[in-house]
């Protein structure tokens, strides 16, 4: 189960009752030195991020539905991208929830062992997840300079890859980093935001997925 | 017990710990501790956002300048019919540099780099959030700039207007690179607004001082949280936008060219929808600035916080409603445009809340008539001209007029500079003894105004008339015989007073760094929390961080505790609070100074640089981004272990 709110709220509940008044003195040596979820200033940090890349992906699919509006016949001599290799990213990516999940909630628990395990894990789901997308860049049936619709279906699939690719990234780097250490308490911190921007990119990944392949279906 | 050798044990050191009041040992390792290390070498490495804040200050004004000169170049052109000083070429860099400096090197990027300095010390903080990242977002910031006018020195300067229009900024109509490096200055100049916006948002929501709830969150405080917020919204879109046009350029793409399926108008949703916010951005701080000052001047809180408050917010709401009325002489369906009218009015209504309550407070306050003051009051009558002018631009039927003419240059120079340059010049002027321990010249400072004032006005208000007249922007000259000639001579006269009142003004600047009056610590009574510590502040900000218990902390009694004990004064501990209260909640260690994130920034500029040319640079020049971003990020053993020794889990 995911660190639950009750038990942020006690957790914060906690910090504050170990601050302690002497006179004019607001004595703070004996709270945490960390904290999760949004407690923690990366999960701003994070929050901040993930709005402005959901903007930036809400407004492609407007561009990309923008411009349908302007076409006769969408997509206009392509067909369709292929189904197969898309769904197969989708299940994968779904899939790749549960170890993700795993590894935040194990860094909540600061559980260094489990911690590496599912932090490996979810660098092994997010190179296989690159993988497949090769694929599907194979089977897209379109090109970017060969229509506006490509262009948008090509910028699409573009932007998401390029989440893909920076959060793989940002992955192995915290793999490498758990087991080599130096660790610290805020490095689960760490883990665990790393996690919740894993589940952006999955979820941000099904109304793309839904517009690339199955719009151009829709009639 | 070890627990593994990945992760060392808490080691057998004993920080040393601040009192109240703090010891004159306590105060010394605390300026060692947050100072920028010396040399070339620290001055790469520095990440105290006062050195960066002021770096990023005068970086700005540097643009500005620049601005200014193109401005004046193009208002030496204008003085007299059928010209013969610049040609057309250049007169259509010499536009396309000016408001593309100004909205994109200058409005936007002062006003955060302006709050990068004081937020932290108005919200009670020792640092900003994210400290490395903001010395990386200034580097880019910088670098985009110094690339736009290479380019520009180069001949190479963007010709085709601040908004680029497709298809002129197309393919076809614009070939060459100049273009070109008008788009990747953009991607350079909202890279850095954008993260600007996440580290301001989390220094005021998680870095406030304790007791500072949200309820007693200075309003330029909360003017910057406001506009950070739009700027997640907005510029996302303007970087799409020209992600879109260069890769049409450079890749092949068709997002606007209309014969393979793209569409022209495009270009103008996305612009625009980033473009009027952008407005926003540009004069929701210069309110935050007028409601800092007209409080301290007034010598009295100001009337309606919470009304100001939720004005503020509605203004944010709203102006994402607006940017339609750029596009009433296009295409779209005329019931569109009623609804754009519409909001494009509502939104006087929160802009009116607060001029209201600016006016009672200066009415029921005692007025202390100095230099900031002064710049605010000159707002209002600037303002509500440029406001007149922007109601009768929203109804379509005249906008279709005077659409493209000198009206609406009349127009927008009013409120930008009337509702964010004159506010801003009042508020260098009341921060500056802050920054620098010395107070500008009184007597320089009225020069100044006047002369900005008055040449403001004899350079802008013509181009009224001259719109109404039919003179359209953007030419490089005009036939004697269209009678234009007078206004845009008296234009000149006025613009040529505004540059003498800057130059006045960069000379008190620079004089008062070494011949202003001493400041001390609240020069102007003010009643916020940056007037509480010396100026030039510590290295970190306060010798012990306050314990706020009102909404201005000066100006009330202060009760028990009064300030914040236990954090470390030889590590970079900062105390985290919670969102809406701002309880103590957690102590973090900040980073040290380390040069990597200018080697980032440097690494980021190959990349944009090198894609301009070939498309290839954003694959390779991933490479040494990455590399860079790794050795920021990764924890050094020493360091690690001195945290290790604050260290004390949930």
């Amino acid at each position: 189960m995911k660190l639950g709110n009750t038990e942020a709220i006690e957790q914060r509940a906690d910090a504050q009752s170990r601050v302690r008044r002497h006179g004019a003195a607001l004595d703070v040596s004996a709270i945490p030195s960390f904290g999760f979820g949004h407690r923690s200033l990366m999960w701003w940090g994070t929050q901040g991020l993930i709005a402005i890349e959901s903007t930036v992906f809400a407004l492609t699919v407007a561009t990309y539905f923008y411009l349908r509006s302007h076409a006769d016949r969408w997509p206009p001599t392509e067909p369709p991208p292929d189904v197969l290799w898309g769904t197969v990213n989708t299940l994968l990516l779904l899939v790749s929830l549960l170890p993700a999940w795993l590894a935040k909630r194990c860094a909540e628990k600061i559980d260094l062992p489990r911690v590496r395990l599912w932090v490996t894990a979810s660098s092994l789901f997010s190179l296989a997840v690159l993988g497949v997308r090769w694929f599907e860049f194979k089977t897209l049936n379109c090109l970017w300079y060969g229509s506006a619709y490509g262009s948008v279906v090509w910028t699409l699939l573009g932007l998401h890859t390029l989440h893909l690719v920076t959060d793989a990234y940002d992955t192995l780097v915290l793999n490498v980093l758990v087991f080599t250490g130096p660790l610290e308490g805020k490095r689960f911190v760490d883990v665990s935001e790393n996690a919740l921007y894993w589940y952006f990119v999955v979820f941000s990944w099904l109304p793309i997925y839904a517009v690339l392949y199955w719009a151009p279906r829709g009639g | 017990m070890t627990r593994d050798p990945a992760w060392p044990d808490k080691p057998d050191i004993e920080p040393l710990r601040n009192t109240v009041p703090p010891s004159a040992e306590q105060i010394l390792a605390l300026e060692r501790t947050w100072r920028d290390p010396p040399g070339w070498l620290g001055f790469i490495s520095a990440i105290n956002h006062k050195t960066i804040g002021v770096r990023f200050i005068v970086t700005a004004f540097g643009f500005f300048v620049a601005g200014g000169l193109l401005a004046a170049l193009m208002r030496l052109q204008l003085a007299r019919p059928e010209s013969r000083l610049i040609g057309p070429d250049l007169y259509n860099q010499l536009f396309t540099m000016h408001g593309t400096t100004m909205m994109f090197l200058f409005a936007v990027p002062v006003m955060q780099a302006v709050s990068v300095y004081l937020v932290p010390l108005m919200v009670g903080a020792r640092s900003i959030a994210f400290p490395r990242m903001n010395a990386y977002a200034f580097w880019v910031y910088l670098f985009g700039g110094l690339m736009l006018y290479v380019a520009f020195a180069m001949n190479i300067g963007p010709d085709a207007g601040w908004f680029a229009y497709v298809p002129l900024s197309g393919p076809d109509y614009s070939p060459g690179k100049r273009v070109d490096f008008w788009a990747q200055l953009i991607t350079f100049t909202e890279l850095s607004g954008l993260l600007e916006a996440v580290i301001l948002i989390t220094t005021v929501f998680k870095l406030r001082a304790p007791g500072m709830t949200l309820n007693r969150l200075p309003l330029f405080v909360w003017g910057m949280l406001v506009t950070a917020f739009m700027v997640l919204f907005a510029m996302p879109s303007v970087m799409l936008a020209s992600s879109a046009l260069i890769m049409d350029r450079l890749v092949g793409t068709h997002f606007y060219n209309p014969a393979e399926g793209g569409d022209a108008l495009l270009w103008q949703h996305l612009f625009w929808f980033f473009g009027h916010p952008e407005v926003y951005l540009i004069f929701i701080p210069g309110l935050g600035f007028i409601s800092a000052i007209i409080p301290t001047f007034s010598r009295r809180p100001i009337f309606g916080y919470s009304a100001m408050v939720l004005a503020l917010i509605a203004t944010a709401f709203l102006s994402f409603g607006l940017w339609v009325h750029h596009m009433f002489a296009t295409n779209l369906p005329e019931l569109g445009k009623s609804f754009f009218t519409a909001v494009s009015m509502m939104i006087a209504i929160p802009s009116a809340v607060q001029i209201f309550c600016w006016i009672a407070t200066l009415w029921t306050g005692r007025l202390n008539l100095k230099t900031p003051l002064l710049f605010v009051l000159a707002f209002f009558v600037i303002l509500v001209i440029g406001g007149l002018s922007g109601v009768m631009l929203a109804s379509v039927p005249l906008d279709l007029q005077v659409h493209d003419t000198y009206f609406v240059v009349a127009h927008l120079h009013y409120v930008l500079i009337g509702g964010a340059v004159f506010p801003l010049i009042g508020a260098i002027y009341y921060w500056y003894p802050k920054i620098t321990g010395r107070l500008m010249s009184e007597r320089l400072g009225r020069w100044n105004f006047w002369l900005f004032f008055v040449g403001f006005n004899i350079a802008f208000f013509p181009m009224h008339l001259l719109g109404l007249m039919g003179m359209p922007r953007r030419v490089y000259t005009y036939p004697k015989e269209m009678g234009w000639g007078g206004l845009n001579l008296l234009s000149t006269v006025g613009a040529v007073m505004v540059a003498f009142s800057v130059l006045l003004f960069l000379v008190n600047a620079w004089r008062s760094r070494t011949h202003g009056a001493l400041a001390g610590d609240n020069p102007w009574g003010a009643g916020t929390l940056e007037w509480g510590t010396s100026s030039p502040p510590p290295a970190g900000n306060f010798n012990a961080v306050p314990v706020v218990h009102g909404r201005e902390p000066l100006w009330e009694a202060q009760p028990e505790p009064t300030h914040v004990s236990g954090l470390a004064a030889d590590q970079r501990e900062v105390l985290v609070t919670t969102v809406l209260e701002a309880h103590p909640d957690h102590r973090v260690v900040f980073p040290v100074p380390t040069p990597w994130p200018f080697v980032g920034a440097v690494a980021t500029t190959v990349l944009f640089v090198g894609s301009i040319f070939t498309p290839w640079a954003v694959v390779w020049g991933m490479v040494p981004v990455a590399i860079a971003l790794t050795a920021w990020f990764w924890p050094r053993r020493r360091e690690t272990r001195a945290h290790l020794a604050l260290e004390r889990s949930p």
